[in-house]
């Protein structure tokens, strides 16, 4: 995981659920990731599969992923190349998935500070997100935690702890 | 300084005296629930690269997303869930139609007080009606549990909610739960796990605070909690076959909210498009017209709910132009349902009695919505595009409502049918 990334911004609003961010109805007939990523947002906002540009971040209200645990809702986004999401809080369960997926996240009001199209830093070894309005400090994550994120993911993190590969 | 629930269920757990908010644990938990998603959360198993399950016997598995099969890929997803269960040696595998996993997992035994329980369902906080701690998980972890039999917690924060009063005619646990979830909002209770306690409470029924706690995920709780009592110990009395080690929060535990609600002036409550804590007083949305009403899903497809929309539909039959979709939580419900006359009254009345499962609650089946339709259902959530349509309307509400609504063709309130 990069300590520092940049990118342009995707700004959503608060509680934005998993069924708008990867519809239910493709939940169990799509398992390919990449074919997942073509669905990405698609009840939220239908530019946005068409116009992302890798590297790209989402900066958002509160409650960002509530709803099922589809873990889809987060892989549709890493897949079509989001660098990281910034929301002023995020659901339980989708901060997990995000965690296990090795998707970066930010928890701050970094969505006061920006509008669509912006440009924002993430410097995830100082905490901060920088907006053209102004830096916003996130906390660290817990050691563990940041541990799996650091390992890739959830996956290689275990392989690594059972001493696999 | 005492302890909430949470607290002493996962420092017991985790086999230490005490543990603090925040406190990031690894335990091994008591049950590991999965369903459809099975077949991908297998595939990440494999990936892992282990062989077998760190141990099978935590492993519960219920086919109820997409049951029967709506097609090839249904099928074949299925067909991998079951090679899977017969390669590990998983012996609590429940297939197409015994029901939906939040009601199969408790009448098959697997659920019972101060056991820990995570599942990758989002409504896997069910369980904490029974006493237990449960919480949803994502498919990857799910796999790694399988790999490992343990998995991270971070201690949470709590709130106790006290439910009093008397509950008038025709108002639910449902409308309890809407109301809540309206006042503290979809985040109100992140991270935190909810107790709920109170007269009401401890007067519901199992399936009554089975609502409370499956919609509990619907304002972000980790899990939510009812204290067992002799209700609870009756209910699993013939199902769990094992000693069991009850636990209660401690009368001075530390919470982050203690809130008080008194409901005995509620009235039927709804959630109207497209959240959940969109949340009015049925009287607010009065003649809106519907296309479908559903009565099932793992919030309301227990007993005492079709028994509910059964007294208002006897000897009636539902508004021309509108579908009622019934459906059981269970096999065993449906059995229940059918020997008791429920299931007549309602077929009789014009509902279409669909089999145990989720059905079209999560919009893959079995009663999808056309762009400008709208249905009112008993499930637990409304999003956009959730039932099908991105352009249809799903309002929530308990199932009293819905069969005066499906009677109607329009919401109408249940005290006045």
């Amino acid at each position: 995981m990069k300590d520092k990334i940049a990118g342009r911004v995707w700004k959503y609003g608060d509680d934005v659920n998993t069924d708008v961010i990867f519809p239910g109805k493709y939940t169990y007939s799509i398992s390919d990731r990449k074919e997942m990523a073509q669905y990405a947002l698609e009840d939220l906002d239908p530019t946005f599969v068409a116009n992302v540009q890798p590297g790209d971040i989402i900066v958002a209200g509160k409650n960002w992923g509530c709803g099922s645990s589809r873990e889809q809702a987060v892989v549709c986004l890493k897949e079509i190349g989001v660098g990281a999401i910034v929301a002023r809080s995020f659901a339980r369960i989708y901060f997990r998935n995000c965690i296990n997926e090795a998707l970066p996240i930010a928890a701050c009001d970094a969505v006061d500070g920006v509008e669509a199209g912006d440009e924002v830093t993430i410097d995830f070894a100082a905490g901060t997100v920088t907006t053209p309005k102004g830096v916003y400090t996130f906390p660290a994550l817990a050691p563990e935690v940041m541990a799996i994120l650091e390992d890739g993911g959830l996956i290689p993190h275990v392989r690594k702890q059972l001493g696999i590969g | 300084m005492g302890q909430t629930f949470a607290q002493k269920v996962l420092a017991r757990k985790a086999g230490l005296d005490s543990v603090m908010v925040g406190q990031i644990l690894t335990i091994r938990p008591d049950k590991l629930l999965t369903h459809d998603n099975t077949s991908a959360i297998a595939g990440n198993f494999r990936k892992i690269g282990v062989q077998r399950m760190a141990d099978p016997s935590i492993s519960v598995i219920v086919l109820d997303h997409v049951v029967p099969a709506a097609n090839e890929t249904y099928a074949a997803n299925h067909k991998t869930v079951r090679e899977f269960v017969a390669e590990q040696g998983i012996a609590a595998f429940y297939d197409v139609g015994e029901g939906i996993c939040h009601q199969v997992l408790p009448e098959k035994g697997h659920a019972w007080p101060g056991a820990v329980i995570v599942g990758s369902d989002s409504h896997t906080p069910t369980h904490g009606a029974f006493g237990a701690f449960s919480a949803g998980i994502g498919r990857t972890e799910a796999a790694a549990v399988m790999a490992t039999g343990e998995i991270w917690l971070r201690v949470p924060e709590s709130f106790r909610l006290l439910i009093n009063g008397t509950l008038p005619a025709r108002v639910s646990a449902k409308d309890v739960i809407l109301h809540i979830i309206g006042d503290l909002r979809a985040d109100g209770a992140d991270y935190r796990s909810v107790e709920f306690a109170g007269e009401i409470v401890q007067a519901m029924s199992i399936a009554s605070r089975m609502v409370l706690t499956n919609m509990a995920a619907e304002m972000g709780a980790k899990n939510g909690v009812v204290e067992p009592d002799e209700k609870t110990r009756a209910w699993l009395k013939g199902r769990v076959d094992h000693d069991y080690e009850e636990i209660f929060a401690d009368p001075d535990a530390p919470y982050d909210r203690v809130i008080a609600y008194d409901v005995s002036t509620l009235a039927p409550q709804v959630a109207k498009p497209h959240t959940v804590d969109n949340v009015v007083p049925v009287t607010e949305v009065l003649g809106t017209k519907i296309d479908q009403g559903l009565i099932g899903t793992c919030t309301n497809g227990r007993l005492e709910d079709l028994a509910a929309a059964a007294e208002i539909l006897r000897g009636k039959h539902i508004a021309p132009g509108v579908r009622l979709l019934v459906l059981p939580a269970s096999r065993e419900v449906l059995l229940e349902a059918v020997a008791q006359g429920i299931v007549t009254d309602l077929v009789a009345a014009g509902a279409t009695l669909l089999n145990p499962g989720c059905g079209p609650c999560l919009g893959a089946h079995e009663g999808c919505m056309a762009p400008g339709e709208t249905t009112i259902s008993t499930a637990n959530r409304n999003f956009k595009g959730r039932m099908g349509s991105k352009e249809a309307f799903t309002y929530l509400a308990s199932p009293a409502t819905v069969a005066a609504s499906a009677l109607t063709g329009v919401i109408t309130d249940p005290r006045e049918v």
